[in-house]
């Protein structure tokens, strides 16, 4: 009887890390290895034959060429300006304190929690040709034209740095403040002047931050999608084309140039991730770092600094106004007038009343939040196998770990046009991994496809809780005769649910609004709210729109502002 | 300023009325040093006493809201710590993270436009002289702790200081670490003919290390002197209390003695003490004062009865410490504290004669 008590235990330890293992396998082989392969294998086939006929074809096409090119060039140039934008922001606003600091610092990453697509409608109403701002220089010159329209490069770039700039300020930001105050006090006191200890000693060490920014930028720029949709005018990015090229049935066009893309793409995390590790590093290096007092501007430099913020801080919510604005605007009372002439709360009301808007939420709500706790219950297994103790036992060593936190990130890395097309082409006929079942045209694919582009986001969050946690409590835990799962209810689960809470919160709003991937495979049955934005806008319901983007926003807000309140729990 | 020898030079670095304060936290008080030349001068204190405020006023990292800093004879209150040229040991060390040990140390010389050959020169001596040589190459996240702290220090002689200061350079070192690191450290600031200037809350360290010691408490500066003279003539009890243990014996000075040997009157215990008061002003007649006498000072005996100033008392406790043990006593309420080399024949509950010795009773300043 106690032997056999005994052996069950044994076999019970043994075949807990496996299951994790196959759990954390099969999803990562169908939904990462799979579908990439799939689009890999499809671009180098050609009736049957392997070939590179498609490359070929491909790039002997001037507008493929241009697409690379066009994108390429638009994502350095977004991560110039949002360097421009964000670096010194981030200076004056961590270096510094002067009224209007606060406002600004709290409003700063605005554009990032900003669905892109509503980011997108709310800057054409606020700067497009006949947008408030348009409208009102219009009127107030008297002229017959909008005077500009917002169409091509400069409405491409002013977008992407709008929404983009954070990744710099945040970071840099993160950067100084992990500088250790006594480094620059030390190069002070060797003879180095403030210059030289800003060139030697603080830029140096920012490098890694900045690195980090701009690849993050790049990789946000080159998976921009509605921007260029909506008012990239001639510009042809490769989202696009891959996009118009599955519009217009050119399957083979769109799986290459998707190959091509999510080359670039990887290209840019391998390097990202070797930069945030030796961001990490150097941070660890550090001890005993007294803060940094924030020096005090006065006079005219304090003045000049608080308008800059209150400038800065509404650059920023104008946008967000502006939708609310036409939210409430009257559908065909605003032409030509600066502001919508009258105002109603009809667009709500139809949202609320039409059973076909109460389908899109619930689409949209259902498939977010499915994604969102599976992604919470595989993020389980994928942290337990990354944590050191725990993957011992399965994994041979530390090079199996980097493979598989690489290959959880990889979606996150890839632009959702190429997770969509990759699903789309592995699951899209009968005879694939699924058998007979054919993902492609029901309601499950846009679940999975979320679930794909958004795990990675719980994962992180789970693995930073996780990282908190001293094994040596678990290790008590069981010296105290807890059992596996007892240790995980009683000892891991209650310290890691806030940030893993908070991390699946954070998946589910992306996920309520995302579009880039879904308008490539949704179908009538799980519509979801961000088609529903897009085809209002096509119909000039503004209105209706921007009332979608308002109750998105709300939600969002109430979801990031629970979000927030669980990680101050954790911390 | 005259001396015996009919004249003194005039000290190095000079603070004058220097204050400094945070908001409403006044974290320097009206504070005025001289640091001679040659000096090992030290900065004592509890935490957040304000001495490392004022080292940072030193060195030009903090800037005084009043009073002014001269060093040979120039006021440098207000100069960019940049151009003192004063070297500075951080208690973290403050190690650039992003640089090897060798550009480390040669981040002063590089700062000075010196040529090439002079740094390599000047860094391989500094190296040499922290017993770090061929060191250089690598990275400061691989040294060990005390690696580290002779790299901080390396750099900072490199730039040959004209002044040299340390913020706790040792608290984030291990014990053994700390007396080893303390002593070549004295050793090389003599062979060097450096002045330095000392921080620490670390009284042993201090009395080790310096030549002189302020004692800051709260922001002031209480008392300055040879570690010996601060030790044996506290002049008062936030000095007394910080440097060592120490027996407070409240008391008040009896209106019946108008000799200048003083008479006291215990608060606790009611006994009478005599010993010499040089300073009429500093015990006024039937107001409280604090007598103090070191532990190791008191006296036990069986027999000495009728020695001055002895009382009867009970023993209460024998703490062993290996070299020495302390005894708690009991003298009719007032609670005395002995320091003695050999216990043996002590034991709890004994009654037994304590011996306050006039001359190593003192008058504490309130």
């Amino acid at each position: 009887m106690k032997m056999d008590r005994a052996k069950r235990k044994i076999r019970l330890h043994q075949w807990r890390p496996v299951a994790l293992l196959a759990v954390t396998a099969v999803v990562l082989i169908y939904g990462v290895v799979y579908p990439n392969l799939a689009v890999v294998i499809t671009s180098l086939q050609r009736a049957g034959n392997w070939t590179l006929a498609n490359y070929r074809e491909v790039l002997s096409q001037g507008s493929a060429i241009e697409a690379i090119v066009s994108s390429l060039g638009l994502s350095a140039g977004t991560v110039l300006l949002c360097a421009l934008v964000g670096v010194p922001l981030a200076f004056l606003f961590e270096r510094f304190t002067f009224p209007g600091r606060r406002l600004f610092a709290a409003l700063a990453a605005l554009p990032l929690v900003l669905p892109p697509l509503v980011g997108t409608v709310a800057f054409i109403f606020l700067v497009g040709e006949s947008g408030i701002l348009a409208h009102s220089i219009q009127n107030l010159f008297g002229l017959e034209n909008p005077p500009w329209r917002l169409r091509g490069w400069p409405a491409l770039l002013l977008f992407h740095t709008y929404t983009m700039y954070p990744f710099f300020y945040v970071f840099t930001g993160a950067g100084l403040r992990r500088i250790d105050a006594s480094l620059a006090e030390a190069a002070r006191s060797l003879g180095a002047s403030k210059s030289s200890v800003l060139r030697r000693v603080v830029l140096p060490q920012l490098t890694p931050s900045l690195l980090a920014a701009a690849l993050l930028t790049f990789m946000t720029s080159m998976a921009s999608f509605s921007a260029p949709l909506l008012f990239g005018g001639d510009v042809r990015v490769l989202t696009l084309e891959i996009f118009r090229a599955r519009q217009r049935g050119d399957f083979v066009m769109a799986v290459t140039e998707t190959v091509i893309l999510a080359i670039i793409s990887l290209a840019a995390l391998i390097v990202f991730q070797r930069y945030e590790g030796t961001r990490r590093f150097a941070a660890a290096a550090m001890k005993g770092a007294p803060r940094r007092r924030e020096i005090i501007a006065s006079g005219g430099a304090r003045v000049l600094a608080t308008i800059l913020a209150v400038v800065f801080a509404l650059v920023l919510v104008l946008p967000v106004a502006t939708l609310f604005l036409v939210s409430f605007a009257q559908e065909g009372s605003w032409t030509t007038q600066t502001l919508p002439s009258a105002y109603t709360l009809a667009n709500y009301r139809r949202l609320f009343g039409d059973p076909l808007a109460a389908e899109v939420f619930f689409n949209s709500f259902t498939m977010s939040a499915i994604a969102a706790v599976a992604a919470l219950l595989w993020s389980f297994c994928v942290v337990t196998l990354l944590r050191r103790r725990e993957g011992a036992r399965t994994f041979a060593g530390e090079s199996w770990r980097r493979l598989l936190s690489l290959l959880v990130l990889v979606p996150w890395a890839l632009p959702g046009t190429v997770v969509a097309v990759s699903v789309a082409e592995a699951y899209g006929r009968p005879g694939s991994l699924l058998g007979s079942f054919v993902l492609v045209g029901t309601f499950w694919i846009l679940p999975a496809v979320y679930f794909l582009r958004f795990m990675p986001l719980v994962v992180r969050a789970l693995q930073a809780s996780m990282e908190q946690v001293d094994p040596t409590l678990e290790e008590a835990a069981g010296s105290l005769g807890a059992r596996a799962w007892q240790r995980f209810v009683r000892v891991t689960l209650p310290l890691v649910w806030p940030g893993a809470v908070a991390g699946t919160l954070l998946a589910f709003v992306i996920a309520l609004g995302e579009y880039v991937a879904s308008v490539l495979v949704f179908v009538p049955a799980n519509r979801p709210i961000s088609i529903a934005i897009a085809s209002e806008l096509r119909d000039f319901n503004l209105g209706a729109a921007a009332a979608y983007g308002v109750v998105l926003i709300i939600i969002i807000s109430i979801s990031m502002a629970f979000a927030g309140r669980l990680e101050r729990l954790r911390g | 300023m005259k001396s015996v020898d009919g004249f003194k030079e005039m000290p190095l670095l000079s603070l004058k009325n220097v204050s400094r304060s945070f908001g409403s936290t006044r974290a320097v008080v009206d504070v005025s040093l001289d640091v001679n030349q040659g000096e090992f001068f030290g900065l004592l204190g509890p935490s957040g006493c304000g001495k490392t405020t004022t080292l940072r006023m030193i060195a030009g990292l903090e800037n005084p809201d009043t009073g002014s800093i001269f060093f040979e004879d120039a006021d440098i209150t207000h100069l960019p710590p940049e151009r003192r040229g004063f070297g500075m040991v951080f208690q973290n060390y403050a190690l650039f993270p992003h640089l090897n040990v060798f550009e480390n140390v040669a981040f002063g010389l590089r700062a000075r436009h010196q040529n090439k050959a002079d740094v390599a020169d000047r860094v391989a001596s500094a190296l040499e002289l922290v017993q770090l040589p061929g060191y250089d190459k690598r990275d400061v996240h691989e040294l060990s702790g005390g690696q580290q702290q002779r790299v901080a220090i390396a750099r900072a002689i490199a730039i040959e200081p004209a002044l040299l200061l340390f913020d706790e350079p040792l608290s984030n070192l291990d014990v053994s670490l700390r007396e080893e690191t303390r002593s070549e450290l004295r050793e090389l600031v003599t062979r060097l003919g450096l002045t330095a200037v000392y921080v620490t809350h670390d009284q042993e360290e201090a009395f080790a290390l310096c030549d002189r010691i302020s004692v800051m408490v709260g922001g002031r500066l209480m008392q300055t002197g040879r570690p010996r003279e601060l030790y044996e003539h506290p002049s008062e009890i936030s000095v007394a209390s910080f440097l060592g243990r120490n027996n407070l014996i409240r008391a008040m000075r009896l209106s019946s003695s108008k000799t200048t040997a003083g008479e006291f009157k215990t608060l606790d215990g009611g006994h009478t003490l005599r010993m010499n008061v040089n300073h009429d002003e500093l015990a006024p007649l039937n107001k409280p004062v604090f007598l103090t006498i070191r532990p190791e000072h008191v006296r036990l005996s069986t027999n000495d009865g009728d020695a001055e100033n002895s009382l009867r008392a009970q023993i209460r406790e024998i703490v062993f410490a290996g070299a020495t043990s302390t005894v708690r006593l009991d003298a009719n309420g007032l609670m005395l504290e002995a320091l003695v080399l050999r216990a043996n024949e002590l034991e709890v509950n004994q009654e037994c004669h304590v011996v306050l010795s006039p001359d190593r009773l003192m008058l504490l300043k309130n």
